[in-house]
């Protein structure tokens, strides 16, 4: 600005027109110095790749798979896109042909047509919604291209070869089950038992209450309280931070989300609550972390691994060379696979770790 | 109620400043100050105020034990805290005639942004820093194209919603980024007086606010502006220059409410204030100023801040559903801008302007 310009006239006009663009100047550089991100006990980064084991290990035919999912704005989605990356790196075999997510239907739709008009061999597609990309995957199974569904499923079996995905249900059932054996060891009569959901009008969510409802019933036991959140930090530290009000005394909370969790535990710190015992929900890094140190009140979280997108990689690299799945008799790969929601918990943790996603 | 009356009645006061008072006083009468200010809460918002009663009122009687407890109201302020110091810089926005859909994205990105390591090296003063900073030039950003570019504040906050939000994913590469300053942190659960932090921060960003708004040129510049843009630049107003400023400090308000959001959730993530900027605009428009520009008020719009915050509390103490809890907000929205037009006897008001 005024910074090179002789005195003029207006010595007080210009001196602070010079102080003002040498300080918009210098908080400029200072500022752009800091979108560094580099942390220096960054051991992550890795994904979770597979290894193919015994026929299945040799390089087969070539196989062109196109990959399309929403756009990665929470951990989970991107730990989907980067294990399918990573997977498909692990195979000389393999080509992957990976389109920009987004969370417009119409858009993916559109990504997937691409593809399809692109001549892929194989598809994998993790919808944004399932009902919206069926009729895609129709298309797609009809012009001879198989599709392997990714975890939300499609509307119509017409529209997939193989469906794999998480065990939301099961999610659920694992969390319910380990809190009511928790009680029960503990020997608590009418437990406070509290829910904070994702979003309500998921029907992940809705299978996850059902769930996590059926398995305390079957004990005996029942939700206190539910709220639903909306799988981001912000939501679950609201939503908390009001459902600790409500309930002056907790016996149990399940946190559907780890994401979310962070700021559920926010929430619970700045409330100084620690009567309780929390369970969460994916199977972040944070919460393994947490979950090991054993400093806070969540003490296991039940899996919904991304690893399931690692795992799709190399169904759609078998459906391609017509191959079936190692350890099975049948020839082919099986139409339908749910992963298991394990419980981990500290004394397991070490072994999940591998598996946990940077949310 | 029109502002520009006393103008065009033949008698125009000696400077805007006298201009604008007239406007803002009902019958154009001279009042002390005082007065003037004692009418604000009385009469403008007195509708808002009945409805935070009634709703104090069903949350008393169906959460008995806990709603009216300190923590309880404590915990409504907290989280009305954030929200409300976004809603300030909004209220002068829309005042000034036009409005920020990019709030929310803005929180996000100067969230992310003072939450990188990087930043985080620099401890909590750094942080402070980078996110005042970051809020106030991406603000500063939509002023200069609105203001000198002369493009529409609807489409460019627009795209500055979709580009803040794009950059915070690109700075935290969609992770959430775990705050390990202690410092930033402890200012969720410290109390001053009793008080948590956090709503002092509001309420010191509210009284700012109220006095830049209503006690100095550069608020009453803001109604003139908002009123007719064109009467302001006969008057004289750097309308151009003002209007920069007002999206500045709007930006300005987002790098602090984004601070208090990094230290309510220790977290900086990308996907954080997602529809901050309709809550915002909302109790703005709750809280008694007009869509449109030249008239409206801050305590109000902070009351449409409470009236919203109150009610998700009131639901969550009653472990009402999702689905419920969108109806009947809908519905209470409606409810209270009725309630507030009538109680303030102004359907004369919306012709005003």
């Amino acid at each position: 600005m005024a910074a090179n310009s002789p005195p003029t006239p207006i010595p007080g006009v210009n001196r602070r027109n010079f102080l003002l663009g040498a300080g918009v100047v210098g908080a400029g550089a200072l500022i752009a110095g800091c979108t560094g991100n580099e942390s220096s006990d960054d051991s992550t980064g890795s994904a979770n790749v597979g290894q193919a084991a015994g026929d299945n290990a040799q390089p087969g035919k070539e196989v062109t798979i196109g990959f399309s999912a929403p756009a990665a704005d929470h951990g989970w989605i991107a730990a989907i896109t980067k294990n399918a990356k990573a997977q498909a790196g692990q195979y000389e075999d393999v080509k992957l042909e990976a389109t920009e997510g987004t969370n417009d239907v119409n858009q993916q739709i559109s990504q997937v047509q691409t593809l399809i008009d692109r001549g892929v061999g194989v598809l994998v597609i993790l919808p944004f919604d399932g009902a919206a990309l069926t009729d895609i995957g129709k298309q797609s199974m009809a012009k001879g291209i198989p599709v392997v569904n990714l975890d939300r499923i499609f509307t119509s079996p017409l529209a997939y070869r193989t469906w794999i995905g998480g065990d939301n249900f099961g999610m659920g059932v694992s969390a319910g089950n380990y809190i009511a054996a928790y009680l029960k060891q503990k020997g608590v009569s009418n437990p406070v038992i509290v829910e904070i959901a994702g979003i309500d009008n998921l029907p992940l969510t809705q299978q996850r209450s059902a769930g996590f409802k059926q398995s305390l019933e079957a004990n005996g036991l029942k939700v206190t309280a539910r709220q639903a959140a909306e799988f981001t930090v912000d939501s679950g530290q609201r939503v908390a931070a009001n459902l600790l009000q409500a309930n002056p005394k907790i016996d149990a909370l399940w946190n559907q989300d780890d994401d979310q969790g962070l700021g559920v535990l926010a929430a619970i710190d700045q409330a100084g609550r620690d009567e309780f015992l929390m369970v969460g929900g994916a199977g972040s890094k944070n919460a393994f972390n947490d979950i090991k140190a054993d400093n806070k009140v969540l003490k296991a979280t039940v899996l919904y691994s991304p690893s399931m997108s690692s795992s799709a990689i190399s169904l759609a690299r078998l459906i391609g060379q017509n191959k079936g799945m190692g350890d099975l008799v049948e020839h082919e790969v099986p139409a339908s696979i749910t992963t298991f929601s394990a419980v981990v918990t500290k004394e397991n943790v070490d072994t999940y770790m591998p598996l946990g996603f940077e949310s | 109620m029109s502002e520009k009356a006393p103008t065009a009645a033949g008698q125009p006061p000696a400077d805007e400043h006298a201009r604008v008072e007239a406007g803002a006083s009902a019958a154009g009468a001279a009042r002390p100050r005082f007065a003037l200010f004692g009418r604000a809460i009385e009469v403008r918002n007195f509708g808002l105020l009945l409805v935070l009663v009634i709703l104090a009122v069903i949350g008393a009687a169906t959460a008995p034990d806990t709603f009216l407890r300190t923590n309880n109201v404590l915990n409504i302020l907290q989280t009305a805290s954030v929200i409300g110091v976004v809603t300030v810089g909004m209220t002068f926005v829309i005042i000034g005639g036009g409005i920020d859909l990019s709030v929310g994205a803005l929180v996000a990105l100067a969230g992310v942004w003072c939450t990188t390591v990087a930043t985080q090296d620099f401890g909590a003063l750094g942080m402070l820093f980078t996110a005042l900073v970051v809020g106030a030039a991406a603000g500063l950003v939509n002023g200069v194209l609105i203001a000198y570019g002369g493009l529409v504040p609807f489409i460019v906050t627009l795209a500055m919603l979709v580009g803040a939000r794009g950059l915070a994913e690109q700075i935290s590469n969609r992770q959430s980024q775990i705050v390990r300053v202690r410092e930033i942190t402890d200012i969720a659960a410290q109390k001053i007086i009793g008080i948590p932090a956090l709503v002092w921060i509001l309420a010191v960003v509210v009284a700012i606010g109220w006095v830049v708004l209503n006690r100095t040129t550069f608020g009453r510049r803001t109604f003139a502006i908002g009123g007719n843009p064109e009467a302001a630049r006969l008057a004289g107003i750097n309308v151009r220059r003002h209007t920069m400023l007002l999206y500045v400090l709007s930006g300005l308000c987002c790098g602090i409410a984004a601070l208090m959001l990094v230290a309510r959730t220790n977290t900086g993530a990308a996907s954080a204030g997602s529809l901050y900027e309709l809550d915002a605009i909302a109790a703005v428009i709750i809280g008694g100023t007009l869509l449109t520009g030249g008239r409206g008020s801050l305590v109000g719009s902070v009351l449409g801040v409470l009236v919203f915050t109150t009610i998700t509390n009131i639901f969550v103490l009653n472990n009402l559903s999702t689905p419920v809890q969108n109806i009947a907000k809908g519905a209470i929205i409606i409810a209270a801008v009725l309630l507030q037009r009538r109680t303030s006897g102004a359907p004369g008001r919306i012709r005003a302007t």
